[in-house]
């Protein structure tokens, strides 16, 4: 079966995959995204366009609303999706990646939606794969969906990204949500500044243009968009802070803290959220979060990714209609 | 066509949905992206003077419904809106250049994602012939006999026939 007339399969790993103008590439998704926010308002929130393409999500790690998301971003595009969890697989009794990629590949698929704890190996399955792949977040390296939908909601909420002060606080370290972000917000023209203990900041932190500080309580009151990371523990082998209630008493959004937020500000968190450690129930839960818009958000921002890749026949950044 | 023909084309087409309706009631005008936009709402002033009444005007693209999805690019050039529940309404397609029927077979399909219209009509500025499809207008501004290499060009100034550029 010969592939369509769509040229070259493209993937989608990093932000930087958005094409030689990061910043058009991200905008070109957000204005697709907006046509899909309004397929999923109506009564039937699924339209034909990628009818007959098949979608794997390859989850090597456990995701609630990523795998959900993609799922139901491919289903309202009436795309098939197939799914693949390693507990009920053949990677259990020892199956090379690289075999698996090729198992699936052999069924015919048009998309591999891939996850996986290592940073690196969805570029690794792409130079398997003639399917198209995209990035649903690799180690600590990249989650590229994530960040489009961050920018989709800021976006949304206030009006633009450019020119807005956004904190990201807590385990930048581990973070591949924060490595994204930061290349996403900055590039439409954000000021970036990370807040955390030195130990959950990255060794180094050259050529990212962000400023950095240890005080969240000084950097809140000139704050748009204060972005709460979560704490990873599960990624967290080193005694990096000396307890969690310490954490949450230096960078903890509790709601005493909340109140130094100018009127405006967003707070958001990627999730799943630890709540009572990074940002208090009343703070979750209050007005100025847009967390549940970011998970609304999300399958837009991802049917508009697959829609690129799968269906338009357009190069990221590209003119458009050709 | 000036102009002014295309005023006086459009000023007839009113009065013809009106006349085949037997007034607006019910109807709405669903121009398409983005061609159809300005002929939706000229269409709509001119109803609103010849009848009294307010149309409803809706805005459709139909990129996602189109049949050659990864043939050639497709992206849609502005967001859908349509003004309420289409269950038992009647539709006036609109849009300014009818060529192959393909983008009004998309739209069909799209509109029934919004309800079941008790009627679908089309309006376009200009028919220029070389359909692929079973699909005819009911309202024509202009028939323009035309080559399949020929580009209709059609703007708020009047439609001009120029060569394709390659």
């Amino acid at each position: 079966m010969s592939r369509s007339g769509a040229g070259q399969r493209r993937n989608l790993l990093s932000i930087a995959d958005l094409g030689p103008d990061v910043a058009s590439g991200i905008e070109e998704v957000m204005a697709l995204t907006d046509s899909f926010v309004e397929v999923s308002e109506r009564q039937i929130p699924k339209v034909p366009a990628l009818r007959g393409r098949t979608v794997v999500s390859l989850f090597f790690e456990d995701s609630t609303r990523t795998r959900l998301s993609f799922e139901t971003a491919a289903k309202r595009l009436s795309a098939d999706t197939m799914n693949f969890s390693v507990g009920t697989s053949s990677v259990k009794k020892g199956e090379s990646l690289r075999d698996t990629v090729e198992t699936i590949e052999a069924m015919g698929v048009d998309a591999i939606v891939v996850r996986h704890a290592s940073s690196g190996v969805p570029r690794q399955v792409a130079r398997w794969a003639d399917a198209a792949v995209i990035n649903a977040g690799d180690g600590w390296h990249a989650h590229p969906t994530q960040a489009l939908l961050d920018c989709y909601t800021i976006r949304q909420h206030a009006g633009g990204v450019a020119g807005k002060r956004i904190a990201i606080v807590g385990d930048v370290k581990h973070s591949r949500v924060a490595r994204s972000d930061v290349a996403a917000f900055t590039a439409l023209g954000a000021e970036v500044t990370l807040v955390a203990p030195p130990t959950l900041l990255p060794p180094s932190l050259d050529g990212w243009p962000v400023k950095v500080s240890h005080d969240l309580d000084s950097v809140l009151a000139t704050t748009d968009v204060c972005y709460l990371l979560r704490m990873q523990r599960e990624r967290m082998t080193e005694a990096l802070i000396p307890s969690l209630r310490e954490y949450t008493a230096l960078f903890g959004l509790t709601p005493r803290r909340a109140e130094l937020l100018p009127e405006h500000a967003l707070v958001m968190h990627p999730g799943p959220m630890n709540r009572g450690v990074e940002i208090a129930p009343e703070v979750a839960d209050g007005p100025r979060a847009v967390i549940v818009d970011q998970v609304r958000n999300g399958v837009a921002v991802r049917m508009a990714v697959l829609f690129l890749l799968l269906g338009s026949g357009t190069e990221f950044g590209g003119d458009g209609n050709g | 066509m000036t102009r002014e023909d295309m005023q006086r084309a459009s000023w007839r087409m009113a009065h013809e949905i009106v006349e085949r309706n037997h007034g607006l009631d019910g109807v709405v005008l669903i121009g398409l992206q983005t061609g159809g936009i300005p002929l939706a709402a000229r269409l709509a002033e001119a109803l609103e003077m010849i009848e009294g009444v307010e149309v409803p005007v809706g805005r459709l693209d139909v990129a996602f419904y189109r049949d050659d999805i990864g043939l050639r690019p497709v992206l849609p050039e502005a967001v859908t809106d349509i003004p309420g529940d289409l269950d038992g309404r009647t539709v006036v397609l609109v849009d300014d250049v009818l060529f192959t029927g393909r983008t009004i077979r998309a739209a069909l399909d799209a509109l029934a994602d919004y309800g079941r219209a008790r009627a679908v009509q089309l309006a376009v500025m200009v028919d220029r012939g070389h359909r692929e499809l079973p699909i005819r207008p009911d309202f024509v501004g202009k028939n323009l006999p035309t080559r399949r290499d020929e580009v209709v060009d059609v703007t708020d100034e009047g439609v001009d026939l120029g060569e394709m550029v390659k």
